[in-house]
């Protein structure tokens, strides 16, 4: 038993569909007979690829020059089912992104419908769809299912599904025409900025080393910079180290950054605070280095060194070097 | 310029969090400290008043048992006043039902911005601000790490996943910002006494025109169906470093073929 039908929110990098949405896309195949895209972009632009991963149908509507992907996606939506012409899906899968969560939050309002935050898995049971959400650092799962007779909303954490193509036709380009938003769409992006990032991407990266408060100050966090180098590793950061300045948000692993699954994660000077540990106990592997041996992060690390990574590091980045 | 802050008073996040067993809702029934994540957004407000010259922060918050410990901690950071919404009905509210109770508060001081965190510590749904937005017909701009008002207005540095934009957007307006937009003052021990005498106006639904149907229990519309413990992770080795960890950090990486 499965759903009939389900939409995914597209996003997308450039030309390409962003991975979160790819994600989704082998998720919503899995659990609905139909599965279609909706996205603020240029439809024709992503139809092969989203059709490659699954996708019938793309709803799109066009370059929004500038305005917010959550006001005019979510009213361009909620126009659309409400003039009836296209049947509302079931239930509505949105990564959890920033403009994933500005769409979310409007259409909840406009559909009156709940959205189901921090979802890592979806299940069909019966006629319901549950998502699956942890919480207390990832202790405790809890199942949540949408009780009103308006379409679901669940909002997807990142690297919850692997995508993965299934050679489907081009998808069809539908427009998604967004009406007049009046004050509430008056918000405009004037300018793009892109932070420069050296070597593999975070989220990306079969190796990331990760630095936190335990570095002292922000010079030792070319230690870690280091070290990413001699093995080919993106480097990392926790909040605390973001918040404080010395690193920018997109070095951000954790709950309110990025979710990281690789093959090795090294965590030096990190305590392994919930809002860290949500973002990388994914890992297939994990050493931690920390001084304090009661740190949280020994009870999920592989290897664990009780250790001052002034003392630790140095070494390690010299036996790795060359 | 009327700035308002939306707050939102927590357990303390250094105890162990619970669950209900009846509800599965977190247990609140603590003292509620103000959250971590909102001293930014009061914080910014104040800045930006004093750069405005005139002006006023006003806190709005929605908490069980007519807690106001946390809102007298922002209070004391500098904001002028507050409103408190708090009443029996409001039990259970998901994100939608806190953000008409906190829209229909927010609505009576006709701000000319709204400003509010990314996402609270304990809930992290990260939509109510977006939903208080929505609710107001108002313009909004999530996930800020600077903002500057010219004029009639906000100009926003909107974190992206790659850097950021520049967002402009005409006030009234609704703003979440994240931690680290700026660096919240300690309330100094003069601004802890006058604090205890700013006024805080305690309301309940039906002082804002909220039908109980609508809002806690009664209009939630999503249930919890099973809370199970995770599969935990075991923990590996742990070994004290005598100065030759990194030996042992070098031959794991061998074992896992990543080098």
């Amino acid at each position: 038993m499965g759903l009939e039908k389900i939409w995914v929110f597209g996003e997308a990098n450039g030309d390409a569909v962003a991975t979160i949405t790819l994600e989704m896309l082998a998720k919503a195949r899995e659990i609905a007979d139909t599965v279609e895209v909706f996205m603020a972009a240029d439809g024709d632009d992503h139809a092969e690829e989203l059709g490659d991963h699954g996708a019938e149908t793309v709803y799109s509507t066009g370059d929004l020059d500038g305005a917010m992907q959550g006001v005019s996606v979510a009213s361009a939506v909620a126009e659309a089912i409400d003039s009836g012409d296209v049947d509302a899906p079931e239930a509505f899968l949105l990564g959890t992104t920033q403009d994933g969560r500005d769409v979310a939050a409007r259409l909840s309002v406009k559909l009156n419908s709940p959205v189901i935050t921090n979802i890592v898995d979806l299940v069909v049971d019966g006629d319901d769809l549950l998502g699956s959400e942890p919480i207390f650092g990832g202790a405790t799962d809890v199942m949540t299912k949408n009780t009103s007779d308006n379409p679901g909303i669940f909002l997807v954490r990142p690297k919850s599904f692997a995508a993965e193509p299934v050679g489907g036709a081009e998808a069809d380009v539908e427009d998604l025409a967004v009406g007049d938003l009046g004050a509430a769409g008056a918000a405009r992006v004037v300018a793009t900025f892109a932070e420069e990032s050296v070597g593999p991407k975070l989220d990306e990266a079969n190796i990331v080393v990760s630095g936190g408060r335990g570095l002292g100050d922000s010079e030792a966090y070319s230690m870690i910079e280091d070290l990413a180098k001699a093995v080919g590793a993106a480097p990392g950061a926790s909040r605390a180290i973001v918040d404080a300045g010395w690193v920018p948000y997109s070095y951000q692993v954790g709950q309110t950054g990025k979710v990281v699954k690789p093959t090795v994660y090294i965590a030096c000077g990190i305590s392994g605070a919930t809002q860290h540990l949500v973002g990388m106990k994914g890992s297939k592997n994990i050493i931690a280095i920390n001084k304090d041996s009661e740190a949280p992060i020994f009870a999920v690390a592989d290897l664990g060194i009780v250790g001052d990574v002034h003392k630790v590091l140095p070494k390690l980045i010299e036996a790795l070097s060359g | 310029m009327k700035v308002v802050v939306c707050v939102k008073q927590i357990p303390d996040p250094a105890d162990p969090g619970a669950l209900d067993p009846e509800t599965n809702t977190l247990v609140r029934d603590q003292k509620l400290i103000l959250d971590e994540s909102d001293s930014y957004g009061v914080e910014m407000a104040l800045q930006l008043v004093d750069t405005a010259g005139d002006g006023s922060v006003h806190l709005v918050s929605m908490a069980p048992d007519n807690q106001v410990t946390g809102l007298r901690t922002a209070l004391a950071m500098g904001a002028d006043s507050a409103t408190l919404v708090s009443d029996e009905a409001l039990k259970g509210s998901d994100a939608l039902g806190t953000a008409k109770v906190l829209a229909a508060a927010i609505a009576r001081s006709e701000p000319d911005l709204v400003l509010a965190a990314t996402e609270s510590s304990d809930g992290y749904t990260g939509t109510v601000p977006e939903m208080v937005a929505e609710l107001l017909g108002l313009p909004s701009v999530t996930f800020a790490k600077a903002v500057a008002v010219d004029g009639g207005t906000a100009k926003v540095q909107r974190q992206t996943e790659a850097g950021y934009d520049d967002v402009e957007c005409p006030l009234p307006a609704v703003v979440s910002v994240t931690a680290g937009v700026v660096e919240p003052r300690y309330p100094s021990f003069k601004g802890i006494m006058s604090a205890k005498s700013k006024p805080v106006d305690e309301l309940g639904i039906s002082d804002l025109g909220i039908d109980a149907g609508s809002v806690g229990w009664a209009g939630g519309s999503q249930e919890i169906v099973s809370v199970a413990d995770a599969p935990t992770r075991e923990a590996g080795e742990v070994i004290e470093d005598e100065g030759d960890a990194h030996e042992r950090i070098v031959a794991f990486l061998d074992e896992l073929k990543v080098l």
